[in-house]
């Protein structure tokens, strides 16, 4: 037991305001590194031994195990490396087995997947070879690259998002923004 | 974004309507006596007692009367993933962590919600591991260590936030998971992300103001003792994360934690022993000096993190009585140690489980020889026993000073076939290295015929007294009682389990809502005696199960969901 001299004001929150809630405090202005990949944007090798380099098909063999790569902004030369959310895995795939919903965010059979895994958010850096399924290291959620990367295994709720890629002269570039929410939904 | 606020304003209204009817007593400051005291009406810390023994002399419930005990009330977090966290409990309050980092308040005898904390996370956060262990208390707060690396001290009456601290940064893969450890006003907590080259450390925090008071590495900087067993700069990305809370020798005046491996994964990217990775180091709490330490296994390639904290008991040894740390390791062995003041020195250690990797284990150092086919490296595949996730991962063992048994919760029969692969250090991001293997890497050994274990063991004779087989893996934590019982959960068909703890035979049993890898807990209110635990599967069991489903062609489901138990005799 004890003498509170505080009593009150706590009987007081108790009544009416006894929810404690984080309210973020801190906010800035959006760096433009930290913006999603926007249409227009050149994408180039993160990490690797072309890490910086611009995608060309040609430099990914078919059905290789997807590498990272980030969005970059022409006009300004900013990498888009200020939030883990902009990154993609990227591979190349037969666009005649790529199913009829995915074919249109793919530029001569280049596919971009947000790295993200919507399970809790851990980068989908795995690849199962043999069954040309993205992996996540982190519970083992499975992903169809020919079929949007659709869930095929463990505990990812939805697909990855698409980034959607088309050609400009020879070079692949951001067609558009991620064609669904990237990353993990806090629950509650 | 959705916003939670009128749905808390509707909580507290109907929270006001129902403090009223309560005879909640007023909330009773946590001291440093009462950790030391271990009252009856309180479950003050994350084992119970700082030895780590997790277990309560409490005999209401007990082998004959066990058979009565039924639920009494529930309360569902809206949650899913792992739900770890013991309710902990300070004479009439319940608080309850959860993954995401919610805490909930209640009234631990009726389960009515007093407050709710809710943080909201940065959307680019990672969690490798979705859960939270627990909350600490200190005085008139309690603490929570968060996913995205932040210790908060809450108001324990009223919810509010008294002050939060960075306690590093989320963005380059640090992240917690443990409940603090709190001696005399000194908030402790470690970080994991062993998985993300993070360097690990145990930070200290004055409870009253939040400012920090120390910080040990577990990874020497060059020049600092043990740094000659890191080659060049790995020791800045080496991992050695701490996720376990430690235990307390209020005498030795020191705090025992176990630490995890080293990274990235294979061994052979940091060639030498790695100090103080998969050890037992011993920190003084009033100046963060670490004092000593124990190595389990050196230069570890199997992810057999050591995090677990010893348990302080006092055992027997040739008619002696040694000051002892007792761990059953993630390796597969379980290791005697002896505690003091100046070392902490090897005793003896036996495997609880299948293990094919040792060749021997030094007399008198301990140190361990390895069958180096056995040991996975950077483009070299080899398998092992047990699996990745070891005889015993971070589910507590806990002890019965009565019986002098020891109980562990153990998985038999399962191992890992490992590849490493080069990996490219950048912040934030995996810095395991671990190639793709069949099947996830993961097997059941041929002719098993089961692969959830308790044990128990008889610390004086260090022989194994009973084991009680379950065909399903068991991450079950463990709580003994002076019951006679042992109290544990972990197996994938949604069961809690009362065992006779001098035979293991299974005397109660209930089905919950989920698997339950919750920490038990019992307490008594008003005299009465209550057992406490969360059910909510997820993160490693549930990993495990689509490795096993994989792996034997099973499709085992376990629902998700997290709900808060709390049974009594009628
Ligand atoms: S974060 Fe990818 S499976 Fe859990």
């Amino acid at each position: 037991m004890t003498n509170r001299t505080t009593l009150d004001r706590r009987a007081l929150l108790k009544a009416g305001l006894g929810v404690g809630i984080a309210i973020p405090t801190k906010s800035w202005a959006q760096p433009p590194n930290r913006a999603r990949p926007q249409p227009g944007d050149w994408l180039v090798f993160d990490g690797g031994e072309n890490s910086g380099q611009r995608i060309t098909p040609d430099l990914l063999a078919l059905e290789q195990r997807p590498v990272a790569a980030l969005a970059k902004d022409p006009a300004t030369s900013t990498l888009r490396d200020g939030s883990r959310l902009n990154r993609v895995m990227i591979t190349r795939l037969d666009p005649t087995k790529l199913s009829e919903a995915t074919k249109p965010h793919a530029a001569a059979g280049v596919i971009a997947f947000s790295a993200v895994c919507t399970h809790t958010g851990c980068d989908v850096i795995n690849w199962v070879e043999d069954k040309l399924l993205m992996a996540c290291p982190c519970h083992e959620s499975h992903f169809d690259v020919y079929n949007g990367a659709n869930v095929v295994g463990g505990p990812a709720p939805r697909p990855l998002a698409i980034l959607p890629l088309s050609l400009e002269s020879g070079s692949v570039v951001v067609a558009a923004g991620f064609t669904g929410r990237v990353g993990f939904t806090q629950q509650f | 974004m959705f916003n939670l606020r009128p749905l808390f304003a509707l909580l507290s209204i109907l929270t006001v309507s129902s403090v009223g009817a309560q005879a909640l007593k007023p909330y009773q400051p946590v001291t440093g006596e009462r950790l030391l005291e271990q009252d009856s009406d309180s479950w003050l810390l994350y084992r119970g007692s700082y030895d780590s023994h997790g277990y309560s002399p409490l005999d209401q419930i007990d082998r004959e009367t066990v058979a009565d005990l039924e639920p009494v009330w529930s309360f569902s977090t809206g949650l899913r993933e792992g739900h770890q966290a013991p309710p902990i409990v300070n004479a009439g309050y319940m608080y309850v962590a959860t993954p995401q980092n919610h805490v909930l308040a209640l009234n631990a005898a009726t389960g009515e919600l007093l407050w709710r904390y809710v943080r909201y996370l940065p959307d680019d956060l990672q969690q490798f591991h979705p859960t939270n262990r627990g909350v600490a208390l200190w005085g008139e707060r309690a603490y929570l260590a968060t996913v995205d690396s932040y210790l908060v001290a809450l108001d324990a009456v009223t919810g509010e936030v008294d002050w939060e601290v960075a306690v590093e940064d989320y963005y380059s893969g640090y992240y917690m998971t443990m409940a603090p450890l709190i001696v005399d006003g000194v908030v402790m907590v470690g970080v994991s992300g062993g998985e993300l080259g993070i360097r690990g450390f145990v930070a200290a925090y004055d409870a009253e103001t939040g400012a920090e008071l120390w910080k040990t590495y577990t990874i020497p900087a060059p020049g600092e003792p043990g740094s000659e067993s890191w080659p060049g700069d790995s020791w800045k990305t080496g991992g050695v994360p701490v996720w376990i809370t430690g235990s307390y020798d209020p005498e030795l005046n020191l705090t025992y934690w176990g630490t995890g491996n080293g990274g990235p994964w294979m061994g052979d990217t940091r060639p030498g022993d790695n100090l103080y990775s998969t050890s037992v180091i011993a920190i003084d709490p009033s100046t963060g000096e670490l004092k000593n330490h124990h190595q389990y296994h050196w230069n570890d390639s199997w992810d057999w993190d050591e995090v677990a904290a010893p348990l302080l008991i006092d055992y027997e040894r040739e008619g002696q009585r040694v000051k002892g740390l007792v761990h059953a390791g993630r390796n597969g062995y379980l290791w005697f140690l002896e505690r003091g003041a100046e070392a902490i020195d090897f005793v003896d250690a036996t495997p609880y489980v299948y293990q094919d990797v040792f060749t021997s284990v030094d007399s008198v150092t301990g140190r361990p020889e390895y069958d180096m086919s056995k040991k996975p490296g950077t483009g070299y595949e080899a398998s092992f026993c047990p699996s990745l996730w070891g005889g015993k991962d971070w589910p507590p063992a806990s002890f019965d000073p009565a019986s002098r048994l020891l109980f562990i919760p153990a998985n038999e029969n399962v191992c890992s076939t490992m590849v490493g692969e080069e990996v490219e250090y950048s912040p934030g991001r995996a810095y395991m290295g671990r190639g793709t293997s069949e099947n996830g890497g993961f097997y059941v050994r041929d002719g098993a015929d089961h692969i959830g274990e308790l044990q128990a063991w008889n610390v004086d004779t260090g022989e194994r007294a009973w084991t009680t087989t379950f065909d399903s893996h068991n991450w079950g934590p463990t709580l003994a009682t002076g019951g006679d019982l042992v109290f544990m959960g972990g197996t994938n068909d949604r069961k809690f389990r009362a065992f006779d703890s001098a035979s293991g035979e299974t005397l109660w049993e209930y089905p919950t809502n989920s698997g339950v890898i919750g920490v038990p807990v019992t307490f008594t209110v008003e005299g009465k005696q209550y057992v406490a635990v969360q059910a909510g599967w997820g993160v490693d069991a549930q990993r495990e199960q689509n490795l096993i489903n994989m792996s034997q062609g099973t499709n085992t489901y376990v629902p998700q969901g997290g709900v808060v138990w709390v049974f009594a005799l009628p």
